[in-house]
């Protein structure tokens, strides 16, 4: 059923018990075109628009626990484009661009909210760095501009601008259209599209293995609820995907950290924007309910454990509390932590693998869930053609760089 | 916070005395010159990056400054053992059947 205004109102005079379920939830199939393993953002994303766009349907997205249970439901939902290469211009911006339709393509409300960020500068390197984002991304025609300490406090009127502060605030690069977005409607908006669209989305159904045929090419997966064939299989695991690579015989360059946020008790609207300081790691912005959301830095040390020390994220709310003297008071209510796939580059990767059948998207750390649409878009092109899209293909700069 | 003992000083210390280093046991080759792009590469950016137990470098910054090793299962954050820089690996197989001391 559509969201539309008449159905809102009908289903809401009759008390709302008439919603249909969301999506199925089906046993799997013997086969299957292909497969995605993972159920996040990225994964069902990946499936939706393989549907869409490339006329896949038989597809089913597996994953062990529940579909967003991964970093997609647990991360601080910051989205911004302004990143520094023409590569992750590239990506980030298709990302940005698909955010903006998104609630429409999906008939779904993604609560995509563009506010903006703001990236807090605290010494001469932040400013450099800083400005030098603000040039390359208007070169590019993505928005970014430079902001005094004044103006960064007439932005976020709770922001402490004193110099007196261990790491005063000397500047901020502020990008308008970024924002956030609901995480978990992400993902149940990208999982009923794809349902809708034939695909069979399998939940509580872990990949344990990686079957070849004799060519060594990918003949399908086994699982908790058997053997299903396929010959494109698409891993989409986030922190384990070293684990679910390595069923192949796939070794990746990616480490496994705890990364880890929280939330204080619901307030009112207070902030008005999505405040970032990479330089001290705090991350705050207000969620709809009026909690104050928290993103805190990553452990020293590779972690599958979905815990963090508790030193990080006290280390957070002392810069936390330091940058918004008015929240010193507020009691958290919830701490969580969720497994970030870290590259050395801390840039993602989408592509093929040595393995015929076998693709992979994963590398999004810290940072990808800003990318979900257009990591899942991209995602799905390289699937469907076996070939990776032009966004993430190999960049013509490296490949004709002397030396390799 | 984890609770590591220091195979130097013996003794349990916060994990805020200590600075990691990445995984133990990464060989750089003897003769660097003999080495090509990809097995650089193996040496540079690929880790085991385990599921289970992991052999970790840690150095004790803020206490004895000196560098050792550690087998930590990464799905409990446990240690299981730590161990002297240039000790070789102990047999997970070994102290799983010793009994957890
Ligand atoms: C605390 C925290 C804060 C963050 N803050 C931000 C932020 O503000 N902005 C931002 O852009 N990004 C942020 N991120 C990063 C972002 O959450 C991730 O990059 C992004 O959500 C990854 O999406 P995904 O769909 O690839 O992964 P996930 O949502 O993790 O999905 C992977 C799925 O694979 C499944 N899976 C794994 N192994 C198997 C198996 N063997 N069989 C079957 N299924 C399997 C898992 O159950 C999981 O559901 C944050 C992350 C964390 C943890
Ligand atoms: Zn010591």
């Amino acid at each position: 059923m559509r969201f539309s205004l008449l159905s809102v109102a009908r289903q809401g005079l009759a008390g709302n018990e008439g919603w249909p379920e969301q999506w199925r939830s089906p046993e799997p199939k013997a086969a299957y075109d292909a497969i995605v393993v993972g159920a996040g953002g990225h994964g069902l994303g990946a499936a939706y628009y393989m549907a869409r766009e490339h006329g896949l349907r038989n597809v089913a997205v597996l994953d062990k626990g529940w579909l967003g249970g991964g970093n997609t439901g647990r991360n601080t939902t910051i989205i911004r484009s302004n990143y520094l290469w023409e590569e992750s211009e590239a990506i980030y911006e298709h990302a940005m661009k698909l955010w903006e339709g998104l609630a429409e393509e999906l008939n779904y409300n993604v609560m995509y909210s563009a506010r903006g960020v703001m990236m807090l500068a605290h010494n001469t390197h932040d400013v450099q760095s800083f400005q030098r984002h603000v040039a390359a991304n208007q070169l590019a025609g993505i928005d970014n501009e430079w902001l005094t300490p004044q103006e960064a406090k007439a932005f976020c009127p709770i922001l402490n601008i004193e110099k007196t502060i261990r790491y005063p605030i000397v500047g901020a690069a502020l990008q308008r259209r970024g924002g956030t977005a609901r995480h978990d409607a992400v993902a149940w908006g990208y999982a009923r599209g794809a349902d809708r669209l034939g695909v069979d989305i399998i939940q509580n159904c872990e990949v344990k293995g990686i079957r070849r045929d004799a060519s060594g090419a990918v003949a399908g997966v086994e699982t908790t609820k058997g053997f299903i064939a396929t010959k494109k299989l698409g891993v989409v695991a986030a922190g384990n995907t070293s684990v679910v690579m390595g069923m192949a015989g796939v070794r990746m360059p990616l480490e496994s950290y705890p990364l880890q946020a929280l939330v204080s008790e619901p307030v009112k609207p207070i902030m008005p924007c999505v405040v970032m300081s990479n330089t001290i790691h705090a991350y705050m912005s207000q969620s709809d309910k009026g909690e104050m959301v928290i993103g805190a830095g990553t452990d020293a040390y590779t972690s599958y454990s979905q815990t963090g020390g508790l030193h990080i994220a006290n280390h957070t709310l002392d810069a936390i509390c330091e940058l918004f003297p008015v929240v010193r008071r507020l009691r958290m209510l919830r701490n969580w932590g969720g497994i970030v796939d870290v590259t050395p580059d801390r840039s993602p990767i989408i592509g093929k693998t040595p393995v015929p059948g076998l693709f992979v998207n994963c590398g999004w750390g810290t940072g990808g869930f800003k990318a979900t649409p257009g990591s899942a878009h991209v995602f799905a092109h390289t699937v469907a053609t076996g070939e990776p899209h032009p966004i993430a293909a190999p960049s013509i700069s490296i490949a004709s760089a002397p030396g390799g | 916070m984890l609770l590591i003992p220091c195979p130097w000083c013996e003794a349990e210390r916060p994990e805020l005395e200590f600075r990691y280093g990445g995984e133990a046991h990464v060989a750089r080759a003897a003769d660097p010159a003999s080495v090509d792009d990809a097995q650089w590469a193996q040496f540079l950016f690929f880790r085991t990056n385990p599921r289970g137990l992991h052999a970790e470098r840690w150095r004790h910054v803020a206490g004895c400054g000196r560098f050792f090793n550690c087998l930590r299962d990464t799905v409990s954050d446990r240690i299981v053992a730590t161990y002297k820089a240039g000790e070789p690996r102990p047999d997970a197989g070994a102290l799983a059947t010793g009994g957890a001391s």
